[in-house]
C-alpha cells in the first residue's frame, strides 16, 4: 500500500495545465516542421512556418499557443495499490485545474450547465475525469486540455459489421470534411473502432493523447492509420483550409472488442495545437 | 500569392469592396472584438429597438475571446474563433454597417448573401496562432459586457494585423478557390 496526498495531484494537475497550454509538444512540433517542408501550396506552407513560429514565442515567453486553452480531460491510471489521503480525488484534480487556469493566465471556457443559463464557472472547472484501476501503486496523469473548434467537428457513427473497413474510411473521410477550416488545420485524428457507443468516444479521445510518430502495435490498425492520413491529405483541405497537401498530421486509432452486432466508429477531431502533458507520480 | 495590402480602419464600402478572395492584408486601427455571448445579447437588443453600444457603421469585428493578459501586457493570446456559430446572428449584425468581419471557417449561404448585398468582406486569420497575432495588437479596452469575461464586447488597437481574404464582397470564396487544385479524393 502506498499514500499518496492529494494535494500532490493537484500540483501536478495544475503544472500539466500550464505546461500543455504553453510547450506544444515536441512530437507534434516535429510533424510541424516536416508538414511545412513537404506543402506544395505557397500559401499553406506559410501558414505552417506561423504556426511553428507561434510555437515558438509560446515557448520563449510561457504564453497560450491558442487562446481557446480548451476543456480540461484527465486521464488517470490509478495503481490498485495506492490509497490516496487528504481530500477527495476528484476535487483535488478540479483544485489543480482552477489553480493552473488562474495562475497560469489561461481562458476560463467552461460553463456550469448547458441549456439555459451558461454561466461561465470562471476557473475552467470542472475537468473531465476517466479514471481506470490498474495493477502496481503508481497513479499516471495524461491531461489535454481540449479546444472546441475541433471538438464541434468530432462525430460518432454506429456502423455495422457489414460497413467494414470501407465504412471506417468514410466516416473519417465525411468527418474531416465538414470539419474543413473549422477545426483549424492541419489536424491530428483521433479514432475509436468498437466497443460501445461512450467506449468509442473514449477511445478515441485517447487516441490523441499518443504521441503523432507513433503508430498502433497492431500491424493491421498500424497500416490503417496510414491510410486514413494519406486519404484525408487528398481531401485539399490543408493548413486552415485554404488549401494544400497538409490536412492532418496524423490519424491514431485505438480499438476494443465490440459486440457482435456493432462497428461503433468515433472521430474525434484536433488542432494543430494538440496539447498533452503527462506525470507520473 | 497576391502582394500584401494594407488596409487602416474604418474600412469603408469602397476599400472593403477592393479586397478580392485569397488577398493577404495587414489591418491598421481599430476593430472590435465579440463573439458567442455578445453577439446573441447585441442581436437581443436589437429586437427590443435598443441602439447597440458601439456603431458598426465602417468597422470590423473580430470573432475573439482572448486569455487573460499577463501583467504588463495589453491582452493575452488572442487568435480566432470559428465564425459560423455566429452565422445565425450575422446578417442583423451586417445590416448594422459593417464593413469586416475576422474569423476562421466557413459561413452560411444566408451570410454570403447578406455580405453581397452590404459589401461586407470575410477575413480569416490563422486559427491558433494567438501568441503570435497578439504582437500585432496593442490595445484592449472592454466597452460593454465586462460580466461576459473573454466575451465581453472590446476595442482593439492593431498594427499591422495579419488576414487573408476567405470570402470577398462578390460572394468568391477562396476556401473552395484555394483547395481546388489539390483536392484528389
Amino acid at each position: 500500500m502506498r499514500t499518496i496526498e492529494v494535494e500532490q495531484i493537484t500540483q501536478a494537475i495544475a503544472k500539466m495545465c500550464m505546461d500543455a497550454c504553453y510547450y506544444l509538444s515536441e512530437d507534434v512540433y516535429d510533424a510541424l516542421v516536416s508538414a511545412g517542408r513537404k506543402e506544395e501550396s505557397d500559401l499553406g506552407k506559410e501558414i505552417i512556418g506561423k504556426l511553428v513560429e507561434n510555437a515558438n514565442i509560446s515557448k520563449n515567453e510561457q504564453r497560450p499557443i491558442c487562446q481557446d486553452t480548451g476543456m480540461t480531460v484527465v486521464f488517470m491510471e490509478i495503481g490498485q495499490d495506492v490509497h490516496f489521503v487528504g481530500g477527495s480525488l476528484e476535487e483535488a484534480v478540479n483544485a489543480g485545474v482552477a489553480k493552473g487556469y488562474t495562475e497560469g493566465y489561461l481562458r476560463k471556457s467552461v460553463v456550469a450547465e448547458p441549456l439555459f443559463n451558461r454561466k461561465n464557472t470562471t476557473n475552467n472547472t470542472p475537468a473531465i475525469l476517466h479514471t481506470n484501476i490498474v495493477p502496481g501503486d503508481k497513479v499516471k496523469i495524461k491531461l489535454a486540455p481540449k479546444g472546441f473548434g475541433s471538438e464541434n467537428k468530432s462525430a460518432l457513427k454506429m456502423l455495422v459489421p457489414a460497413d467494414g473497413v470501407e465504412g471506417v474510411k468514410k466516416v473519417v473521410l465525411d468527418t474531416v470534411k465538414t470539419a474543413g477550416p473549422n477545426a483549424c488545420p492541419p489536424m491530428v485524428i483521433g479514432v475509436g473502432i468498437g466497443g460501445t457507443m461512450e467506449k468509442a468516444t473514449i477511445l478515441a479521445k485517447k487516441a490523441l493523447l499518443r504521441s503523432v510518430n507513433k503508430r498502433n502495435d497492431h500491424p493491421e490498425y498500424a497500416k490503417l492509420e496510414e491510410e486514413l492520413l494519406e486519404m484525408v491529405n487528398k481531401t485539399g483541405v490543408g493548413p486552415q483550409g485554404l488549401g494544400g497537401v497538409t490536412t492532418a498530421l496524423a490519424v491514431n486509432v485505438e480499438y476494443f472488442a465490440t459486440h457482435i452486432a456493432g462497428l461503433p466508429v468515433a472521430v474525434n477531431i484536433n488542432c494543430h495545437a494538440t496539447r498533452h502533458a503527462e506525470a507520473e507520480l | 500569392m497576391a502582394e500584401v495590402k494594407r488596409i487602416t480602419t474604418p474600412l469603408t464600402k469602397e476599400m472593403a469592396r477592393s479586397l478580392k478572395a485569397g488577398d493577404s492584408v495587414l489591418i491598421t486601427g481599430t476593430i472590435f472584438s465579440a463573439r458567442d455571448a455578445a453577439h446573441k445579447v447585441m442581436t437581443e437588443a436589437l429586437d427590443r429597438g435598443e441602439t447597440l453600444p458601439v456603431d458598426f457603421t465602417n468597422q470590423i469585428v473580430y470573432y475573439l475571446g482572448p486569455t487573460p493578459a499577463k501583467p504588463g501586457d495589453p491582452i493575452g493570446s488572442a487568435g480566432p474563433t470559428t465564425a459560423g456559430r455566429m452565422d445565425k446572428y450575422t446578417p442583423q449584425m451586417i445590416e448594422q454597417g459593417l464593413s469586416g468581419m475576422i474569423g476562421k471557417g466557413y459561413r452560411s449561404p444566408e451570410v454570403v448573401e447578406a455580405m453581397k448585398k452590404n459589401s461586407t468582406v470575410f477575413m480569416v486569420a490563422i486559427g491558433g496562432a494567438a501568441a503570435l497575432i497578439a504582437k500585432t495588437i496593442k490595445a484592449y479596452e472592454v466597452l460593454a459586457y465586462p460580466e461576459l469575461g473573454a466575451e465581453a464586447l472590446a476595442k482593439l488597437t492593431v498594427e499591422d494585423f495579419p488576414a487573408i481574404v476567405a470570402i470577398d464582397c462578390d460572394g468568391n470564396n477562396y476556401y473552395e478557390e484555394g483547395q481546388k487544385p489539390y483536392r484528389k479524393i
